[in-house]
């Protein structure tokens, strides 16, 4: 029973915190220092959400893994994070539309889990949900801004929109552990979100004068099973390094 | 390119006072210097309440005219409670 | 500290008889402890020197953020990458203060940002030396944040008030820049004798670019006597060192790490550490171009600065469209 509480509570704590480690790459690059502050401050709450998923996840497992076990000490295999998040920054569109697919879905998962049966879940969702009601705002402000902007923005957000699109399918994947934990009432059915989802996205898409692309487009899976891009053991390889080049230490 | 335009920013602190001017960003509209105000301005819990102002908005009076604006209120010191005796049998007034 | 020899455009310094009516009136104001605003009278030079040295400031922080900022991606634990965010964040809001701060003085964001880029405008050569371990981001917060403190605290105090008020809000959120590097050092030094080492390495290279970061000897320069009676630099340059010296040996001491200097020693006649002798041509050498990453620091702002420009220029062109937008519809 303990054992799909706990891969979900690696699968939240995951998007969180890959997420928060790929915006960490934006500070002091970005195209505007207010949108550096902007970025800090959203990879600062998703750092904090991560954290408490994921001390949460150590204590269920009982085997002493506190939450910098979790982070530094697992292979990319051991990962549960969807294959959107780790998906690379590329230029601000493709930052932009991976936030704003991810905190669509993230607001969504957040506000069910709030009304989950186990109540430290719903209180850690309940902190996080404030911080990404921000977040959302703040993407799709950004989603307007770029599509409905100049002709080379809404070309560039246009072909990030597409390029991502195939990385939101898993978004609404359902396995045997969320079988489990939606009978107990712990989580919502991730299909249940996906209708408000695309309506949701579908609305920000046109009045940023986006296309959006086929809701039934052929998608990715697997992130949430630990079958990852690419990409993911890069990042792990960088943010890992320190407590790998010495292990054992206190930082 | 041009600059993205100039907003102040006035934030009410938590104590309850009134809006007070605290700097400026810049955002290309009113929706987004809102929100870099948040980001800028109250990391450390500083704020209830934002308030921009885009700066080009703003009238100030000219130093120049300090003298005329200011000065004739410095003589009207019976404005002011302290310029009257209270005498000391009478407490709290 | 964060602005060095900063120019004020005076080739000595006047007497009040040799002043016109109106410098002296704001020389008396100064004197007599006013602060002196945006719309104020204000002689060109003192205008002129203000927007060179906030904003030398206002580069330093935001250039600052990158030998940090390379990082964050490498924090060794989840707090140590949060905290660390924070700082950096943190530098990023205090250029944002104190660009706000110089274009008060009617210079725009832009004009300023591209001094910065063509090399017209200088930032402090503390930031173009490399951060090559994990200890470095702890000599940063402990010496480099520890000296910039030294010189912002009287600087809270200068004449201008939009700098001062800017410096008001930096000093209240530095202090915890300073302790967090120092608290980083601790955590290494209590550790393995790698992570020891690691931090005396740091200590090692840090140590004479943080003294350098006060500037030359000012007695005889004339542009700090300027600052001086404007009261927008309030002590000399090595009064500020030798205070940063006597606060930090100690502090390093603590620690059990060895100040790599030695001439230092305490003096009980003075008071003070005596401390070797500063290479100053590597100073200049920095100052120049010459440092270990002048180049990579430039060239990472110039292309943040170039790659964001579609950015901006959607985020303006949405706006226009939608104010026009709405003055069509009120119209109607």
């Amino acid at each position: 029973m303990n054992d799909a509480r706990f891969e979900c509570l690696l699968r939240l704590g995951d998007n969180a915190l890959v997420l928060a480690q790929r915006l960490c790459a934006w500070i002091g690059h970005g195209p505007v220092m207010e949108e550096d502050m902007a970025q800090a401050n959203v990879a600062l709450d998703l750092i904090g959400q991560a954290r408490l998923w994921l001390a949460y996840a150590g204590e269920l497992e009982g085997r002493g893994r506190d939450e910098d076990a979790l982070a530094y000490g697992r292979d990319a295999g051991a990962f549960r994070n969807v294959l959107l998040v780790e998906q690379p920054n590329g230029d601000y569109a493709q930052t932009i539309a991976r936030q704003f697919l991810f905190d669509a879905w993230h607001h969504a998962e957040l506000s069910a889990l709030t009304a989950s049966s186990d109540a430290r879940i719903a209180a850690i969702a309940a902190k996080a949900l404030k911080e990404v009601s921000y977040h959302l705002e703040r993407s799709s402000d950004w989603m307007l801004r770029l599509g409905d902007g100049t002709a080379e923005s809404h070309a560039r957000l246009q072909a990030a929109l597409e390029r991502l699109w195939m990385y939101s399918g898993e978004l609404f994947d359902a396995d045997a552990h969320d079988a489990t934990l939606v009978e107990q009432g712990i989580v919502p059915a991730p299909q249940s979100l996906r209708a408000g989802w695309l309506q949701q996205v579908g609305a920000v898409c046109t009045a940023a004068t986006l296309t959006m692309p086929d809701a039934d487009a052929w998608m990715q899976h697997g992130g949430r099973q630990g079958r990852h891009s690419e990409h993911l053991g890069y990042l792990l390889a960088e943010m890992q390094f320190l407590p790998r080049a010495y292990p054992g230490v206190q930082w | 390119m041009k600059d993205w335009p100039l907003w102040e920013v006035f934030i009410r602190s938590q104590h309850g006072l009134a809006h007070k001017h605290v700097g400026s960003v810049h955002a290309p509209d009113a929706a987004l210097a809102l929100k870099n105000a948040r980001d800028v301005y109250t990391r450390r819990n500083e704020g209830v309440s934002i308030w921009v102002v885009p700066s080009a908005a703003i009238t100030a009076s000219a130093p120049d005219d300090k003298a005329a604006l200011f000065e004739p209120a410095q003589d009207k010191i019976y404005r002011h409670p302290t310029f009257f005796p209270v005498p000391e049998e009478v407490k709290h007034m | 500290m964060y602005a060095q020899m900063v120019d004020t455009g005076a080739s000595r310094l006047r007497s009040r008889e040799e002043m016109d009516a109106d410098e002296q009136a704001f020389q008396a104001r100064i004197d007599d402890g006013q602060k002196i605003e945006a719309q104020d009278w204000m002689p060109e030079g003192y205008r002129r020197t203000l927007v060179r040295q906030i904003s030398q400031h206002a580069h330093s922080e935001i250039v600052g953020m990158l030998p940090e900022g390379n990082w964050i991606t490498r924090a060794p634990s989840l707090k140590r990458k949060a905290i660390l965010l924070a700082k950096v964040q943190d530098e990023a809001g205090h250029g944002l203060y104190l660009y706000s701060a110089a274009e008060t003085l009617g210079v725009s964001r832009e004009q300023l940002v591209d001094d910065l880029h063509t090399g017209r405008a200088k930032y402090s050569s503390i930031f173009n030396y490399p951060t090559l371990t994990w200890a470095d981001i702890g000599a940063i917060g402990w010496l480099v944040d520890g000296a910039a403190i030294m010189n912002q605290i009287p600087l809270c105090r200068c004449s201008y008030g939009p700098y001062s008020r800017a410096m008001v809000r930096v000093c209240k959120e530095e202090s915890f820049h300073q302790r967090q590097g120092y608290d980083l050092l601790l955590a290494l030094c209590r550790g393995s004798e790698e992570q020891k080492a690691m931090a005396q390495d740091a200590l090692e290279r840090w140590w004479w670019p943080a003294l350098m970061m006060f500037g030359p000897p000012d007695a005889d320069s004339v542009h700090s006597a300027q600052s001086q009676a404007w009261k927008i630099k309030l002590l000399s340059n090595d009064e500020l060192r030798q205070k940063f010296v006597d606060q930090t040996v100690p502090q390093a001491e603590y620690l059990g790490l060895r100040v790599p200097d030695a001439d230092l020693r305490w003096n009980t006649e003075r008071g003070h550490y005596d401390f070797g002798a500063i290479d100053w041509s590597e100073f200049h050498a920095v100052l120049k171009g010459n440092g270990p990453c002048n180049r990579e620091r430039l060239q990472a702002r110039r292309e943040a600065w170039a790659e964001g420009e579609w950015v901006r220029a959607a985020a303006l062109a949405y706006a226009d469209k939608h104010a026009a937008a709405e003055r069509h519809s009120q119209a109607a």
